[in-house]
């Protein structure tokens, strides 16, 4: 078959349904990732101590195993004790849960580093502990996480490609369906590969705008002049 | 004078950073044995001087001669000759994963290719020299700032230079600290060593040097012996530079 | 409940798919180091053209899924290349080792340009070769700044290694999917798989923190010069 017609009538076609459907799976988790990252960090460093141990526990198990495994355990084992998602809620669910330990993470580093006058100030001024927290730590936090954040978020868009995994038909699944059927393995994967590193550069040079605009001034961090 | 005695020669060392020329034409001679000193107002290029003597800088004009063979453009044979040339620094800039004893060997090891024996060995001299071998299996950050400034100095030796240059030893040292090392200065060129020192400490040039060189907008404004320099009413500026420092000391 | 019998009974099966997970880990923290550390050096002191080609190298292989990855290489390059006989877990070892050298290589590159300055003019000034100073002075400190970084990669291919599974490589969690299917035990298969993989995970990690400590040097890493 012709190099041409492969490419525009059967490959791309087939790989732009899929991209659909990865950009749906990431439009869902990822608002859903960031605030379960908020809850849980808030959580670890203010809440109860009872509800700390959980976001603690929540990170640890999260961090300690593999998504693939997770989603397994969504989509296949779930169903043996009643609870039957369909394969992109399975996705979804499980990108979520690894969306947002990771993210908890980044913001409780954040939330560590604001230093301890912020919250004493706040209160002086009449503020309840929440309050401050809502007003001035986190504002704070979630801006000295952006860099976090947005790795994760990079990362998001990679491992959405384990959806193919538990019968999603994504991007990488569409590629490879298209691959397996034309034998057209290294042309199909290597432009499958060519739009993940496009989303990722564009997403890399938009974090990197953002980051500007929301620097506060004079809290540039000192980073070692690269010579690159 | 006789012409074998002149270990160093420094020869019209123009320098620039960017827009701004540091050195505009610096020469001199050192003799075998010398001690010569350089003050004079910060930025002034003192410290590039040294740095362009043994390329660490390489000067955009003028040429070095270490014992008549030329430093300047001797392209890969510049190791062989930052060898013969020891070099003190202000921050010491010991190797902070060796101890004592190891940074002195390492360049005997590592660039005179001795055996490990001979190396511990001459290490271990070095270091009495200085008064450090009770040290010699501590880490840099277990030592005083006068301790290791006292290392860096034993690492310098170990090398047997034809001449060492130090680059402000005392300034980052408190001035408790400063002592010990300006007495191992001392000791050196009393012994011979041939020495060009760039500093602020003028007890120290009066005492031991052979000569004070003022440096003033990237030139050597004012020079001559110590005595010289102090009682003869010709070198105002230099005078006015020692009477500033002295008033600062005094506060 | 009767899992317990059918768990022990697979559990040499389960602990050679450790084994298998363990030989990707370390191959892929094997390879990362032995491209990743030449990489960082090379952008550190190379030319041009070399920080070039590892640029493109490391954003290659950070901005392409591990899916991906391994998809490409399985089916796609190394048939091409004339390599189609290697086995699955070869080419996954080989995919995670490339992958981890890119990440590596950033991680080496931080720590190399962390070392003071002044290490380097000083080692220099005493005739030292640039090479010589690089191999005795500024790598030594360079990699023990490296470690904790380092160590957080270990996590990273660790879960990684899972997703082999897609090329059919033996490992852990193909094992355990075998188990599922076979002995039609879902959760408690899945949720001892988990803990295996977390016991393996923060197990890996305490041990390199303790390498840390052991090789650690007093005053070192706060601030060299």
């Amino acid at each position: 078959m012709d190099q041409a017609v492969f490419l525009f009538e059967i490959l791309l076609p087939a790989l732009m349904q899929g991209l659909i459907v990865t950009l749906q799976l990431i439009a869902c988790s990822a608002p859903f990732g960031l605030a379960l990252g908020i809850a849980v960090a808030v959580g670890r460093q203010y809440g109860h101590p009872v509800i700390s141990w959980l976001c603690k526990t929540y990170v640890f198990l999260i961090k300690g195993t593999p998504l693939l495994l997770l989603l397994f355990i969504l989509y296949f084992g779930l169903p043996s004790i009643g609870i039957t998602f369909t394969a992109f809620v399975a996705s979804v669910v499980g990108f979520i849960l690894c969306n947002g330990a990771y993210n908890a993470e980044y913001i409780r580093g954040a939330l560590i580093s604001i230093k301890e006058g912020q919250m004493v100030a706040a209160q002086a001024l009449g503020m309840t502990r929440w309050q401050a927290i809502r007003n001035v730590i986190l504002p704070q936090a979630l801006c000295r996480a952006i860099p976090g954040l947005s790795n994760e978020f990079i990362y998001l868009i990679k491992y959405s490609s384990l959806a193919y995994m538990i019968t999603v038909i994504e991007l990488s699944g569409a590629g490879k369906l298209v691959a397996t059927k034309y034998f057209t393995y290294t042309e199909s994967f290597a432009a499958v590969g060519i739009v993940y590193l496009v989303l990722v550069s564009i997403t890399t040079i938009a974090v990197t705008i953002l980051e500007k605009r929301v620097a506060v001034p004079g809290t540039a961090r000192a980073t070692p002049a690269a010579q690159l | 004078m006789n012409d074998n005695d002149i270990v160093l020669r420094v020869e019209d060392i123009h320098k620039s950073f960017g827009e701004t020329e540091v050195l505009r034409g610096v020469s001199f001679d050192v003799r075998r044995g010398e001690t010569k000193v350089f003050i004079g107002p910060s930025g002034t290029g003192k410290s590039t001087l040294l740095r362009c003597i043994n390329q660490l800088t390489p000067p955009d004009h003028g040429r070095v001669w270490l014992d008549g063979e030329e430093v300047t453009n001797s392209g890969a044979r510049i190791n062989y000759f930052r060898q013969k040339i020891g070099m003190v620094f202000q921050n010491f800039f010991l190797f902070d994963h060796l101890t004592a004893v190891k940074n002195v060997e390492l360049a005997l090891l590592k660039v005179r290719g001795m055996g490990k024996a001979e190396a511990r060995e001459k290490a271990l001299t070095e270091l009495r020299q200085v008064g450090l071998e009770d040290w010699a299996d501590h880490y840099p950050a277990e030592l005083s700032g006068g301790q290791a400034q006292r290392v860096s100095i034993a690492r310098a030796l170990a090398m047997d230079p034809d001449v060492i240059l130090f680059d402000e030893p005392t300034s980052a040292l408190d001035p408790e600290l400063t002592r010990e090392v300006l007495e191992v200065m001392k000791k050196l060129a009393r012994n011979g060593m041939t020495m060009l020192v760039v500093t602020h400490e003028m007890g120290f040039a009066c005492s031991v040097a052979n000569e004070v060189l003022f440096m003033e907008n990237g030139v050597v404004a004012e020079q001559g012996s110590p005595d010289l320099l102090l009682h003869d009413p010709r070198f105002t500026r230099m005078k006015d530079f020692i009477g500033r420092i002295d008033s600062r000391m005094d506060d | 409940m009767d899992v317990l019998p059918i768990l022990i009974d697979w559990l040499p099966y389960l602990l050679s798919g450790v084994a298998s997970t363990l030989g990707l880990v370390l191959a892929a923290l094997g390879l990362g180091v032995l491209f990743g550390l030449p990489m960082a050096l090379g952008q550190v002191y190379g030319a041009r053209p070399i920080r070039w080609a590892v640029g493109i190298y490391v954003w290659f292989f950070r901005g392409l899924p591990i899916l991906v990855l391994l998809f490409l290489f399985w089916f796609g390059i190394f048939p091409a290349i004339g390599l189609g006989h290697l086995s699955a877990f070869v080419v996954g070892a080989v995919v995670l080792g490339l992958r981890g050298a890119a990440y590596q290589s950033q991680i080496f590159r931080g720590a190399v340009q962390s070392v003071g300055e002044g290490q380097m003019i000083a080692a220099r000034s005493l005739g030292m070769s640039r090479l010589t100073a690089i191999r005795s002075v500024i790598l030594p400190q360079a990699m023990r700044i490296a470690l904790p970084g380092w160590s957080n990669e270990y996590p990273n291919i660790l879960t990684d290694s899972a997703v082999c599974y897609a090329i059919g490589v033996v490992e852990l969690l193909t094992i355990t999917s075998r188990m599922v299917t076979q002995t039609h035990i879902t959760m408690p298969v899945y949720l001892a798989t988990a803990g295996i993989f977390i016991v393996l995970n923060y197990g890996g990690l305490k041990l390199l923190h303790r390498l840390e400590a052991r090789i650690a040097i007093p005053g070192f890493g706060t601030g060299a010069m």
